[in-house]
């Protein structure tokens, strides 16, 4: 955008990705770093919550009698993947193949809702054997730490089905590029996020802990 | 969802009828001039739906305002019922509900948005920019802080206010003791208003990252702009851990969770943690920014260059830095072991070395200058020595040894209003004078602000002074009364008499608006202090796309060489890009404080229907492809003559 001062027009060369060509796009992008630290800031303020509320089960049951490993791993698998697919239909988009980048949008999307499946279907299961929020310290640390990332996730999905929309409705452009690829630096980094609840959370409480 | 209706309104209170009555008169009366004037419209399309920063300042302030009035009210009624002793002015819940709603609103809802409005208003200009980077957000955010306050502010009379401190420390701020919807009010306001902050927080940081004109490099950014861009590091690092506290006492008392209780393994000290990792930074949130405003107000005035920039500059960096390493100086005496406090008793006092730093560069700014005694100068002058008291006091609370003698007294609460009063609001009065010319086009009374400062400031060391001695002689924080044998009548008479020295030294401010808009004298040229930084380089009031030509920048003090070298520009204009205005971002925060509403009432359903309202205006803007629109070089044109 005009109102802002570009240096140069470095920008404009031929190579440049759509998305970073116009200054509004350059802004944007760099704002949602920095929103991206603040959503570290709150992460970490989660996890250190968790962490310090482990061994506080009250009368609840203890983590590593309810966590199974195959369906944290099946979890981790969708999502890990849906990380991978979601890079492909950035290189889909830099390729300028908007059906690649819808297709495999698609696909990263289906993995959401499977990752989110299992996640839902974890939670219920929790709670009838006698683990909800209302248990204890603990289980209320890691419904609201895990239920965070969950709900990341869920705005996810709803974000890029938004997004796919747009995409059809206007193709490739500057504005769609630079949503796109946006909302991928989320997925991203829920994926990130991910791996450290698996470390923290199911690794810690199955393994180490127990053992 | 059981909650009767005779227990919806707040009742049996002289005090609370009186207020009922003031809000739906006032509410009448701004409908009625709303329509009589005609002014329905202009005030939908100029202001409801702006997108322009300088607007968003001024309405930033504005709000700021009212709240200074409304928690200043709750000052005065405290310090009434504190005068002699056995009191019956309040009774001790209502006392513990007005200590509450005052610190929340004092720091909240005054201090942060006043400088978020002058910050609004002024770094866009100062770094030569034409908006922030995301202007739709910025309206976002003001909104967003509107709301949540009005939701705070509403707890007066529905549904009742909190009581449990403004640090909310529980088990006395969870369910069981507060069951009442008093703490929703409390836990959901914030909530609201801090969605707005963290934007904020990443808006500016991003616009003074980038949008900085041509040739301002780091080194010659002026020293708001400085203390702005540390401060929205601070915000965003600081924000996201109030948003996660705030949640979970939300979770909590809503809907059972243990974060914070007494039983099942819940961890009352978290709270505290987790309050004060936010609580300490947010005081340098509403410190570094008056910082900013007295550098530029003093060197203005002192008509020199600010001494020891650079160390003025690293010094707010490692303030910054040391912030997030301190907060358990608040709870010294809650068990915390001799080597956690001593830690944490270190790092406090180091934060004296940066800060004294800035006083000594303050002082030799002043040194030799030609020294103008405006009223902006006279805030910014008072600011040193009472801020040096608060300094000092501090650093006696920093002994963690000590605290145990003087911490929950009215040593801590002199303390406190000395740093934050004559540090941060004095800031906002003297930024408030400074800048107003630039805001409308003519100055404040000079007359009239120089006698508002004498009672305001007098008042202010009348009415906090004694109060070290009252926490000396043991007057412990937060009581609603005391005996004669106590002994603290005298201070406390005397502590009330300096309130209401402050209370005219504010009526004189709200009276000088009022006469200076009528009375003042215009002028349009801009530059009414010969002041040394870019924003005083545009007409006023300053055109919606602020420059017309973007400026380039040769040094420190831009705006100063550009007037000695007094070379001619060329005059050639080009179209000017500027965003549109939007209704989105006030209906979004109203459906936010539906929502909020919904939920301290625990009334699912118009909890849902807010959140639904919330999610359809973000789709609404995910599909909004408006990119604003061009001025054109006619239309500029015919703007800048018209200041000819
Ligand atoms: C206008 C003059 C003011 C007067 C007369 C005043 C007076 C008081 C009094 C009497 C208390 C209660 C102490 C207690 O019972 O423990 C208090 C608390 C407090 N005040 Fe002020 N105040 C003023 C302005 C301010 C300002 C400008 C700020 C912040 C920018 C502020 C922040 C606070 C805070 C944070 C508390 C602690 C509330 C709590 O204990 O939860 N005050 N003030
Ligand atoms: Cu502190």
């Amino acid at each position: 955008m005009e109102y802002v001062q570009s240096e140069a027009n470095k920008h404009d060369a031929p190579d440049t990705p759509l998305e970073y060509q116009s200054e509004t796009g350059r802004l944007n992008i760099l704002g949602f770093w920095i929103f991206l630290g603040a959503e570290i800031a709150l992460f970490a303020t989660l996890f250190a919550t968790y962490l310090v509320l482990i061994g506080r089960y009250a009368d609840g049951p203890v983590p590593w009698e309810l966590f199974e490993v195959k369906g944290v791993l099946i979890e981790t698998f969708l999502l890990l993947t849906s990380s991978f697919t979601c890079g492909l239909a950035i290189h889909e988009m830099r390729r300028h193949s908007l059906k690649g980048l819808v297709a495999w949008l698609g696909i990263t999307l289906v993995l959401g809702v499977a990752f989110l499946s299992f996640e839902i279907y974890e939670f219920i299961h929790y709670i009838h054997e006698g683990a909800s929020l209302t248990t204890s310290a603990y289980w209320s640390g890691f419904y609201v730490l895990v239920g965070t990332h969950g709900a990341h996730v869920t705005m996810g999905i709803a974000w890029i089905v938004l997004i796919i929309i747009q995409l059809f409705q206007r193709g490739l452009t500057k504005q769609t590029t630079r949503k796109v690829f946006v909302a991928s630096l989320y997925w991203h980094f829920l994926d990130v996020v991910w791996i450290f609840i698996f470390t923290a959370v199911y690794l810690y409480g199955m393994v180490i802990h127990h053992g | 969802m059981n909650l009767e209706w005779d227990e919806f309104f707040v009742t049996g209170e002289p005090l609370i009828y009186a207020a009922d009555v003031s809000i739906v008169l006032t509410t009448i009366a701004i409908i009625f001039v709303l329509t009589y004037f005609k002014k329905w419209k202009w005030l939908w399309r100029e202001w409801l739906t702006t997108v322009d920063h300088k607007k968003i300042g001024i309405m930033y302030i504005f709000a700021a305002l009212l709240m200074l009035f409304r928690a200043g009210v709750d000052a005065l009624l405290m310090r009434a019922q504190l005068t002699v002793p056995n009191s019956k002015i309040l009774e001790g819940q209502h006392y513990n509900e007005i200590f509450t709603t005052h610190g929340t609103i004092m720091i909240i809802f005054m201090a942060m948005p006043f400088l978020i409005g002058l910050i609004n208003f002024v770094v866009p200009l100062q770094i030569g920019a034409r908006d922030v980077a995301y202007p739709f957000l910025n309206a976002v955010s003001f909104w967003t802080f509107f709301m949540g306050a009005m939701l705070f502010n509403i707890s007066f009379i529905i549904g009742g206010s909190p009581s449990a401190g403004w640090t909310s420390y529980v088990p006395l701020a969870g369910d069981e003791l507060s069951p009442d919807p008093g703490q929703n009010f409390y836990l959901i306001g914030l909530q609201i208003a801090g969605i707005g902050t963290l934007l904020t927080g990443i808006n500016f940081l991003v616009t003074i990252l980038k949008m900085r004109a041509p040739g301002m490099t780091w080194m010659r950014m002026p020293m708001f702009t400085w203390s702005t861009l540390i401060t929205m590091i601070l915000i965003i690092f600081a924000f996201p851990v109030l948003t996660v506290a705030l949640a979970l006492m939300t979770f909590d008392r809503l809907f059972g969770s243990h974060f914070f209780t007494l039983a099942d393994g819940g961890l009352p000290m978290l709270w505290a943690n987790l309050f004060w990792i936010w609580g300490h930074p947010e005081v340098y949130i509403v410190i570094l920014p008056a910082f900013g405003i007295f550098s530029e107000i003093i060197s203005t005035f002192a008509r020199k260059t600010l001494f020891g920039y650079k160390a003025m500059v690293w010094s707010i960096v490692a303030i910054a830095g040391l912030s997030f390493v301190v907060w358990v100086h608040h709870f010294f005496t809650m068990g915390a072991n001799a080597a956690v406090n001593s830690f944490f008793s270190i790092t406090t006092m180091m934060i004296a070395i940066p800060t004294g730093v800035k006083i000594f560069n303050w002082l030799f700014t002043l040194y030799k200058g030609r020294i103008k005694m405006t009223t902006a100068m006279l805030w910014s002058l008072a600011f040193i020595p009472n801020f040096t008291i608060g300094g000092v006091t501090g650093v006696m609370l920093a002994m963690a040894a000590a605290d145990y003698q003087y911490h929950n007294t009215y040593f801590l609460v002199a303390h406190f209003h000395y740093v934050l009063i004559s540090g941060t609001v004095f800031a906002c009065f003297a930024g408030l004078f400074f800048w107003y010319p630039k805001m409308f086009g003519y100055k404040l009374n000079e007359r009239l602000g120089k006698w508002g400062f004498w009672f305001f400031m007098i008042g202010f060391n009348v009415t906090f002074f004694p109060m070290y001695f009252l926490g000396l002689a043991g007057m412990p924080r937060r009581i609603y009364t005391y005996e004669w044998a106590d002994g603290w009548f005298n201070l406390n008479v005397v502590a009330s008499i300096g309130g209401v020295g402050m209370a005219i030294g504010f009526v004189l401010l709200v009276y000088n608006i009022y006469w200076s808009f009528r009375h003042a004298e215009r002028e349009n040229e801009g530059d009414p202090w010969d002041g040394r930084t870019l924003e005083w380089s545009t007409p006023t009031p300053v055109p919606f796309y602020n420059f017309a030509i973007t400026p380039t920048v040769k040094g420190l003090d831009a705006y100063i060489i550009m007037k000695k070298d007094r070379e001619q520009q060329e005059k050639t204009y080009k179209p000017i890009h500027m965003p549109s205005y939007s209704g989105l971002p006030i209906i979004m925060s109203a459906a936010f404080f539906i929502s909020g509403f919904g939920l301290v009432f625990k009334w699912w359903w118009i909890a849902i229907i807010g959140l639904i309202g919330v999610l359809v205006t973000l789709v609404l803007r995910s599909f909004d492809y408006d990119e604003g629109y061009y001025v054109q070089v006619e239309e500029i044109e015919r703007i800048e003559n018209a200041y000819k």
